[in-house]
């Protein structure tokens, strides 16, 4: 009987691979969305149409 | 400030629920491969990714379209988001068949249609962001992304179609495989199973990353208009 060769190593790296990647571009959303809303709000103090009001 | 919208926090929950349902699926419920061993489980994440991969470049051919046609800025957002969120799947599909074809062919990489075509997908919607970047002026840059997304968007059904038009070491999971394809396999009830939860949870989780980013560029906006107005 033949048997099955152990190729875990492999499955393992792909798994780790994707989720760390899928992982690290969610958080590069959310920081893009924390540095966006930081500048916002320093933006919306400096607009001369805002302060003005 | 725009809050989250009580949607996107359920798709947010579903979406992770979704990922793990499919990696137990795929680790755990789906038979061992008798040939290839545990290798043959990355085949569902493979499949799954480049599926939303595929399809996102054609939305973002479409999208250009409907930029290019309207002028409205919504439709570049969701061009940027589609382009954006596939590239970073199609990486993954790309990696994850470069560790499959160790075991599988003897070697990470080899110069085959379907590799190929692959690589030269990535590379041309990693160049689509080098283009929008040197472009300063928001409107001549949607234009020139549009038009970039849209002849962009050919290389989809070019590298879906070159496995079942030429000779090619790569497995047809669907539809004739060439004679000289290595590496396939036929699925059993529980493998289609996995494979095709991989594929729905996939498309669900790709939305959810595609209305973030959407979002995300209307935010990149306001910032830019607001510099402008200060800037004034």
């Amino acid at each position: 009987m033949e048997t099955i060769p152990d190729t875990s190593g492999y499955m393992i790296a792909g798994y780790v691979i994707t989720f760390i990647t899928m992982g690290l571009y969610v958080l590069s959303i959310y920081l893009r969305n924390k540095n966006l809303h930081r500048d916002l709000e320093t933006l919306e103090e400096l607009d001369p149409k805002k302060s003005s009001k | 400030m725009q809050s989250k919208p009580i949607a996107l926090t359920i798709l947010d929950i579903v979406s992770v629920i979704l990922l793990g349902i499919a990696a137990y699926l795929a680790l755990f419920f789906a038979p061992t491969e008798a040939v290839m061993g545990d290798v043959q489980r990355v085949f569902y994440f493979h499949i799954g990714t480049a599926w939303v991969g595929l399809v996102g470049f054609v939305v973002a051919a479409g999208t250009g379209i409907a930029y290019l046609a309207t002028k409205d800025m919504k439709w570049d957002r969701f061009e940027v988001a589609a382009v954006e969120v596939s590239t970073m799947f199609f990486f993954i599909t790309i990696v994850l068949g470069s560790i499959w074809a160790r075991p599988a062919w003897n070697t990470w990489w080899t110069w085959d249609p379907r590799l190929t075509t692959a690589a030269v997908t990535e590379l041309i919607y990693v160049a689509y962001f080098m283009l929008r970047q040197g472009i300063e002026d928001p409107d001549k840059r949607a234009r020139f992304g549009a038009v970039y997304a849209l002849l962009g968007g050919l290389s989809a059904p070019i590298t879906f179609m070159v496995i079942r038009l030429f000779r090619t070491i790569h497995p047809v999971v669907i539809g004739n495989a060439s004679a000289e394809a290595q590496g396939g396999f036929d699925m059993t009830a529980d493998m289609r199973t996995a494979f095709f939860f991989a594929l729905f949870a996939f498309t669900i989780i790709f939305i959810d990353m595609m209305w973030h980013r959407i979002r995300l560029g209307g935010l990149q906006e306001k910032v830019e208009q607001l510099k402008l107005n200060v800037a004034m």
